[in-house]
């Protein structure tokens, strides 16, 4: 009864309080937005400069097969000084530059007659369009030697597949990653923060007193936001799949298992910021600092683990988001992949016990 | 030790740390409370009352000594007590976002309430504490009386043997209170509970079958309310005089050495003597032969203020008068027709009075009543919804600047920085307020000297005890001189004998020619004020003097009117209005 009494009153002010809702379900809808449209990692529609110093059937075929590349929109300028303007008051991304012995030096001997500049500032961009640019001359070149007879041999010839993700979008790894990210805040952020609210308001004090349980306080709390963040969860996945069209190749119901398991993690990190914190402001900052962020930054939802240093690398296994991504990223491009979910999954439960363990140590019925 | 004791307390000892130091909040407390009466804690702030509850709640541990609540170690088996006990802190934890109903339903929850039971129960409370028509109606909305009233019905959902009340009565309307004491005393009477209550309002203790006075953790004594007071008879007696104003009758008396106190208490000044036999006023009062001297019967607060009034002799202060525009009599603060809304409620609604120079004009009303929000639309720190302001002849809503620099405020809460020194933080105001170093220097010194801080120049301001705070809070806002002071509950909160230093320093200012507009929720301190207003649920329910005020009031039945009585009839007047209109 006791436990009744707790959750639903716990509910009630869930659904009166407009700021819960907006962090549960409206920052979700915001972040899937802002990653699935806003965000891309990918490369497409780069403004490239072409300059043409001898215009021939040659260079009008080149330019034709870069006019043709759905990676590319040409801007012909005339001369390489304007293409530089250009480049450097950001009008264009790169430049390639067909110079005036183009058609001489072709098919001879030495170097490619073709230039190719890149604005770097952006790095990962400028790897992509780069590559990019490559492509389309190493495909003319193939497809020009073949229409004059000679055979074009390179040393090694590259035939790339691309698996888990053959569109190459980044839309597919970083909505499942979302996820996590998404998770981390109900579970972590928003609950450390109503413990705390309950210290700011005295409302902890009056209920110290009453015969009831610590456990009970505590799971009567953490019951309608395991329950909050898992709707979150499910309205993240619906908009994955039918918003953004990612696919889900694993199962469902392991995704929703899987998830279960991260949320009462988080719960634990909540619970366990909420011993210390006892006004809202505090709980909040800690719980960025020490969930939110690294959810974000090192989970791998958006950089690599692999390719960060090895310092920052060890760090990322105390990030409970870490596993979870690794789980989602599977789940959704490569489906159930049980090394990996159960590696991850068992890694999860031990810090889902570790949480619990000093949350309980930690919390007394008592004010110090 | 008797049987029949509901709390005891066995040499308790509490410490806390605070800046690495260990800090004595309780020491050597022996105390017993006995069933099935009222026992009282009074103490001023920091006294250690609050400590006490949570202990006997269990939700602190001691450091040393026992703790035994209806026979049962509080240390070992705290959830039993829990059980047993009703509990209200200070700020009882209601839930804002839920309704009347749904707190009740909580707590019946928590304290396992049969289903059966509940109705009877629910009504019963509903019944007891006049919250019947609002069941639905959020906690948050209720006004601070209401609140404390659900907040106590809440704790007696399921009947409790023991029940603690920290300060169930502060900053409660006089009619709120009353209906709370009302209810205790049944609940003692009906249904035989004990009841261990803090309180800071010394008028209380009078209510109570056993009053334990604390004061800086410790016990002064335990016994009825009579056993204070009855040593102190001979003792306390009223003064007037037709040709002086009483508070200067006050300040002179005060100075006197064998006066232990003096305050104004209604149209006259109370006075209390070392020993018993009136005091000699001849040497302050030259050869006035219409004063008249009565003997009184003393009350608790005699005996309190006896306890606790150390050899510490009271600066008078003196504030020198400021050149000025205006000349005595002037109107320096017009208030009309003022309104403030916050959404859809009203905070203020339709407000207006007019403040003379030199005067002390005091705001009276409980908490949530206005106040306020009425003096940080006066400081130009909120502007109205509606109606006109002047302010030294500024209107606020065209000048507000200009018209701030005329003026001194003192937030109802310590507003200083707490890690600055008492000198920093006053050499800080000087400067804000556009002081020149030479005048700055001038000003901190003569602050120093006249709030009696000599000792505390380069204390950080957050380790000050709080009636410290207060008098480092009213010097900053003295430092450039102003002509109008605002003080907001400048007295709340603080131990009686600050309060009186306190009031001796407004009056002073007044002497010297400030205007100082004052909020309180002390109905006795309302008789301080050359006029005043009384404020209820953001309305003014009546304005004029002390004694005109509680003429209005005189009947056969009460033939001299206190404020409070006053106050009490301006609300039930105001309430049946309200039931009309509805």
């Amino acid at each position: 009864m006791r436990l009744r009494g707790m959750i639903r009153k716990e509910s009630l002010q869930i659904l009166r309080d407009p700021s819960s809702i907006a962090i549960a379900f409206v920052l979700p809808v915001i972040l899937l937005l802002l990653f699935g449209f806003g965000v891309s990692l990918d490369a497409r529609d780069i403004r490239l400069a072409l300059v043409v110093e001898a215009p021939d059937a040659n260079t009008a075929s080149l330019t034709g097969a870069f006019r043709g590349s759905a990676f590319f929109i040409p801007v012909a300028y005339a001369s390489i000084q304007e293409a530089e303007q250009a480049l450097m008051s950001h009008e264009v991304d790169g430049i390639a530059w067909l110079r005036s012995d183009f058609s001489e030096r072709l098919l001879g001997p030495g170097d490619a007659p073709i230039g190719v500049f890149v604005n770097g500032v952006d790095a990962n961009r400028a790897r992509i369009t780069q590559g990019y640019v490559q492509g389309v001359w190493q495909l003319w070149l193939a497809s020009y030697a073949r229409e004059h007879g000679t055979v074009l041999h390179p040393p090694v010839e590259l035939d790339p597949r691309v698996w888990f993700n053959p569109a190459v979008r980044s839309r597919n790894f970083l909505v499942p990653g979302l996820i996590a990210v998404i998770m981390t805040l109900t579970g972590a952020m928003l609950t450390s923060m109503v413990v705390a609210r309950e210290w700011e308001r005295g409302t902890m004090e009056a209920l110290m007193v009453t015969p009831v349980r610590i456990w009970e306080v505590t799971v009567g709390k953490l019951v309608p936001y395991f329950v909050l963040g898992m709707g979150g969860m499910l309205l993240t996945v619906a908009m994955a799949l039918w918003v953004f069209d990612v696919p889900l190749r694993g199962s469902f119901w392991l995704l929703t298992a899987t998830a279960a398991l991260f949320m009462i993690v988080a719960l634990g990190m909540g619970l366990l910021i909420s011993t210390v914190a006892r006004n809202q402001f505090v709980a909040g900052q800690i719980a960025l600092v020490a969930t939110f962020l690294p959810a974000f930054i090192l989970s791998g939802f958006i950089f690599q683990i692999s390719s960060m240093p090895s310092a920052v690398q060890v760090v990322t296994h105390i990030v409970p988001a870490r596993y979870f991504v690794a789980i989602l990223q599977t789940l959704f491009a490569a489906g159930d992949v049980w090394p990996v979910i159960l590696t991850n999954s068992s890694a999860l439960l031990v810090m889902a016990l570790v949480f619990f363990g000093l949350a309980r140590r930690k919390t007394r019925k008592r004010l110090e | 030790m008797s049987h029949s004791a509901a709390l005891e307390f066995e040499r308790l000892c509490k410490f806390f740390v605070s800046d690495g130091m260990r800090v004595a909040a309780l020491t050597d407390v022996s105390i017993a409370a006995q069933a099935g009466r009222i026992t009282g804690l009074i103490g001023p702030d920091a006294a250690g009352k609050t400590t006490l509850m949570r202990l006997a709640a269990g939700l602190l541990l001691p450091d040393r000594g026992e703790i035994r609540v209806l026979g049962i170690d509080v240390v070992a088996a705290p959830l039993d007590v829990q059980a047993a006990v009703g509990y209200m802190p200070q700020r009882f934890g209601l839930y804002e976002d839920l309704s009347v109903q749904e707190n009740l339903e909580l707590y019946a929850d928590l304290h396992g309430v049969v289903a059966r039971q509940r109705s009877e129960r629910y009504q019963e409370l509903m019944h007891m504490t006049g919250l019947g028509p609002f069941t639905g109606r959020l906690a948050g909305r209720l006004s601070g009386g209401m609140k404390q009233k659900l907040g106590l019905a809440c704790t007696l959902v399921r009947t409790p043997r023991l029940l603690l009340l920290d300060e169930p009565t502060v900053g409660v309307d006089p009619v709120s209170r009353r209906e709370l004491w009302g209810i205790i005393n049944r609940l003692v009477e009906e249904e035989g509970l004990s009841v261990l209550l803090s309180t800071a309002y010394l008028d209380e203790a009078e209510r109570c079958d056993e009053v334990v006075l604390m004061h800086a953790g410790r016990v002064l004594g335990q016994g009825s309310p009579r056993s204070f007071s009855d040593p102190m008879r001979g003792r306390a007696f009223h003064v007037s005089s037709p040709t002086l104003a009483k508070r200067i009758l006050q300040n002179r008396i005060a100075a006197l050495p064998e006066v232990v106190d003096a305050v104004v208490d209604g149209e006259q000044v109370r006075v209390v003597t070392r020993e018993a036999k009136p005091p000699e006023l001849g040497a302050v009062l030259a050869n006035d032969s219409q004063v008249r001297i009565q003997a009184v019967a003393p009350v608790f607060e005699d005996a309190f203020v006896a306890a606790l009034k150390t050899g510490r002799s009271f600066v008078e202060p003196e504030f020198s008068q400021p050149d000025r525009s205006t000349k005595s009599g002037d109107v320096v603060i017009e208030v009309s027709g003022v309104q403030r809304r916050f959404g859809e409620f009203y905070a203020v609604k339709d407000v207006s009075f007019s403040v003379r120079r030199g005067e002390v004009f005091g705001l009276l009303g409980a908490n949530g009543a206005g106040k306020s929000t009425t003096f940080r639309m006066l400081c130009g720190l909120l502007p109205a919804t509606a109606g006109e302001l002047y302010v030294a002849g500024r209107d606020l809503r065209r000048a507000p600047a200009q018209a701030r620099s005329r003026l001194g405020y003192m937030a109802q809460r310590f507003s200083l920085y707490v890690n600055l020194t008492v000198r920093e933080n006053l050499r800080f105001f000087a400067s804000a307020y556009g002081l020149d170093r030479r005048r700055r220097r001038e000003r901190v010194d003569w602050a120093l000297t006249t709030f009696e801080l000599e000792g505390y120049g380069n204390t950080r301001s957050g380790e000050l005890s709080l009636g410290y705070k207060q008098r480092l809070a009213m010097a900053a806002a003295l430092m450039h001189e102003p002509e109008i002071l605002f003080l907001d509950e400048p007295t709340s909160g603080v131990d009686p004998l600050a309060r009186r230093e306190f009031w001796r320093r407004i009056v002073a200012l007044a002497e010297a020619g400030v205007t100082v507009l004052v909020t309180t929720h002390f109905m006795d301190e309302a008789n301080y004020c050359d006029r005043l207003a009384i404020m209820s649920a953001g309305a003014l329910l009546a304005e004029g003097s002390p004694a005109e005020l509680k003429a209005r009031f005189r009947s056969a039945a009460q033939p001299s009117p206190t404020m409070e009585d006053a106050f009490i009839q301006l609300i039930e007047r105001q309430e049946r209005g309200d039931g009309l209109a509805a």
